[in-house]
């Protein structure tokens, strides 16, 4: 349960160094700690949250809740070998994603990490697709072609990662120059875990989106651990946010387990993005409590220390203290939501369930858009049956590079 | 109309895409204000500003990127690194993302990554290489290497157009050395589709960029001084591969051999070769050969590049001895 609510955060930045350029020195804290007294630069009714009306705050709890009970059922069919990859919780980081998520607009664009299932729901993703992508149905977003959450949709506002991490830094400063260019009112925003940080591709990513002065917020989830790899032996800056100097962008950092505070960070990076203040750093401190994907043991993982935020720091159980505190939730009403949860999440299963494999031919299409298919090799059986292949529509699993849309 | 020079053919194709389409834009290391290394870029900040014409930090991975997401949005960008030889540090990018976009995510990369490629100048073992193999590998990547200035306009004119990622490979050997007049109106040349550089009747020599230029000079060479007949097929896309312009020629000639610049294990000679021993088989008089630079580093002195890179010499043997045979 919750220390303290409605924790803030703070800013930092090229205007907020100490004379030897560091920021916040004084707030560096060990992200195994399950407290993170990040002191609130803000009065309340400062806040961005301050003026979410009641149903978007309850709203906040749903995508949480939705986020945690989508996994746990994925838990549950990956045991029955349904899910038949890998599983990534985001159990404990429900927060962070869906806070930040929340901080955009219908017309902006994100891209997750794994752990951002809750930053998906929010921008549309549904379960159904969520439960097809995992169980690699031909009727999923990928058609049964990618893993787990790796899809996307520009029309509703998120584009999907790929594995090797840091890449998708560089690719979401194209799509805000885009927004640039063509001086349209969009703003971008792409997650990177504690762990990406470390890459090439971060690097060169964000300093070339700041270079341009690009509308794009930077979110570095800092849960603890890449795999198994502390951030001890990830970097020796003090505080992941003290980056944000090098490459002259302000930085934030948040209690990224407070929904809230969460949300007020984002929201002020995102508003100042739009304005055409440019790029953000913010730091986000979460953990993550269960392994990297669910084969994980976490035998790396110092004893105690997933129980001890289990209990102090769990996103969920923090805002329904404040629910019931602040916004006078009832029982009743918090006990519909979960109702309503678990009635989606049980009837997307059974429609997930239902949806049959990928047709074997249909791998061939859609490598590029023209010439729009690979030819069967003559000692792979099925070759006689090429002519299915060719007889699907013009197009067929191809994206149009003009509109953006099928 | 008068000849321009390879270098000024794919200029003359940025330009015309720039000014027919406003989503092309430009963006590279040094393509602004200094007009790119070479001067390919020359002009076109004062002719298209600098929200099109982009000076970018030095990052490979972060251009490449950049370009892929712009692409998804609609946008034409085109890349240029410096060197081709740096093209290697947006591998990832490339093979990771770029080229498994359309495939996994339906997200398309409308986009050219091109720059000057290739030896012969003394460049040494960072501003010579050939790496159009490790792409060729890649499904979801064309890779295009023209030989002519006119096929260098029309083919960068079709890259800009294509609907997915084209590298576009342009021989800095030829960038100043090779002329030509440029055809009227809107020059295209097809992506996919080979070109017959000089038809003959003895001998094939299967071919592409700088050393299409070498094989005619062996070519006039043999048939000065041997009579014989050599046909030279110059490939101009090497992903996909024209199999049809391939094949043709080898049942055409009989015999041949497939010369490129690059290095010898894993390059696209042995590709080729396979490609016509499964299909064309019955057609052959005498075993595919390779001309190929040495599995080496390419180095800088004079004696030690042109003693690794091919020669007209090496192909001049080489179709005697096909010939022989």
């Amino acid at each position: 349960m919750a220390k303290r609510k409605g924790t803030g955060n703070r800013e930092t930045g090229t205007g907020a160094t100490d004379g030897n350029g560091r920021a916040n020195a004084a707030t560096a804290r060990q992200p195994h700690s399950s407290r993170f007294p990040v002191p609130s630069s803000q009065s309340a009714s400062d806040r961005a949250s301050a003026k979410l009306t009641r149903d978007q705050k309850l709203d906040l709890y749903y995508w949480m809740r939705l986020t945690r009970s989508l996994e746990e059922r994925l838990v549950a069919l990956y045991r029955q070998t349904k899910v038949v990859g890998g599983l990534f919780r985001s159990l404990g980081q429900e927060a962070d994603a869906v806070g930040s998520a929340y901080a955009l607009e219908r017309r902006d664009i994100l891209s997750p990490l794994i752990r951002n299932l809750g930053a998906m729901l929010v921008k549309g993703a549904t379960p159904l697709e969520i439960l097809r992508q995992y169980m690699a149905k031909g009727d999923s977003p990928t058609r049964g072609r990618e893993l787990n959450i790796h899809f996307g949709d520009t029309d509703r506002g998120f584009i999907g990662q790929i594995s090797p991490l840091g890449d998708m830094v560089p690719v979401m400063a194209g799509v805000t120059m885009t927004f640039k260019m063509r001086r349209q009112d969009r703003v971008g925003l792409v997650y990177v875990g504690d762990g990406a940080t470390s890459t090439g591709a971060f690097h060169e990513g964000i300093n070339f989106a700041a270079v341009q002065r690009l509308p794009l917020v930077v979110i570095v989830e800092n849960n603890g651990y890449a795999y198994s790899t502390p951030i001890s032996k990830q970097t020796a800056a003090r505080q992941f946010v003290d980056k944000a100097i090098g490459y002259g962008v302000p930085g934030a950092q948040a209690d990224g387990n407070d929904v809230l505070a969460v949300y007020d960070v984002t929201k002020a990076a995102v508003d100042r993005a739009r304005a055409g203040g440019g790029v953000s750093l913010i730091e986000l401190m979460t953990y993550r409590r269960k392994g990297h994907a669910e084969h994980d043991n976490q035998s790396y993982v110092p004893p105690g220390e997933i129980e001890r935020w289990a209990a102090e720091n769990d996103p969920v159980d923090r805002y329904l203290v404040v629910m019931r505190e602040e916004l006078g939730a009832t029982d009743q009403e918090i006990a519909a939501i979960d109702a309503r949860v678990v009635q989606e999440v049980d009837a997307a299963t059974d429609e997930a369930e239902k949806s049959p494999p990928p047709e074997p031919l249909d791998a061939l299409i859609g490598v590029y858009a023209d010439p729009p298919r690979e030819r069967p090799l003559w000692f792979r059986d099925g070759t006689d049956r090429a002519v299915d292949v060719n007889e699907r529509a013009e197009g067929w699993g191809t994206w149009s590079a003009r509109t953006g849309s099928a | 109309m008068a000849e321009i020079t390879y270098l000024e053919a794919v200029r003359e194709a940025l330009v015309e895409e720039m000014d027919r389409d406003e989503n092309v834009f430009c963006l590279g290391e040094d393509i602004g204000a200094y007009g790119g290394a070479f001067k390919v870029t020359d002009g076109l900040l004062s002719r298209f500003g600098e929200s099109r014409v982009i000076d970018t930090p030095i990052s490979e991975i972060g251009i490449v990127g950049a370009a892929a997401g712009a692409g998804h949005m609609g946008m034409r960008p085109v890349v240029e690194m410096q060197f081709i030889d740096f093209v290697a540090n947006a591998y990832d990018i490339l093979t990771n993302y770029v080229a498994t976009a359309r495939y996994r995510a339906f997200l398309p990369c409308p986009m050219v990554v091109r720059g000057p490629s290739g030896g012969y100048v003394r460049g040494g073992p960072f501003h010579s290489q050939n790496p159009e193999a490790g792409f060729i590998h890649t499904p979801g990547l064309k890779v295009v290497y023209p030989a002519t200035a006119e096929d260098a306009k029309g083919l960068m004119k079709s890259a800009i157009r294509d609907d997915d990622c084209v590298l576009f490979f342009e021989h800095k050997y030829l960038y100043r050395r090779i002329k030509g007049e440029m055809p009227q109106g809107d020059h295209t040349v097809p992506i996919g589709k080979a070109r017959l550089a000089r038809e003959g009747r003895d001998v094939s020599i299967i071919t592409y960029a700088a050393t299409v230029w070498k094989a005619l000079e062996a070519a006039e060479q043999l048939e000065a001084q041997d009579g014989l007949s050599v046909e030279v097929l110059d490939l101009r896309t090497l992903a996909p591969l024209d199999d049809e312009a391939i094949f043709a020629t080898v049942r055409k000639t009989n015999r041949v051999l497939v010369l490129h610049e690059d290095t010898r294990t894993g390059g696209i000679a042995g590709e080729i070769t396979s490609r016509i021993n499964e299909s064309c088989f019955e057609w052959l008089d005498a075993p595919v050969l390779r001309v190929t630079a040495h599995d080496i580093p390419l180095p800088y002195a004079p004696s030690l590049e042109d003693f690794v890179l091919p020669q007209t010499s090496d192909i001049v043997r080489a179709v005697r001895r096909l010939a022989a045979y």
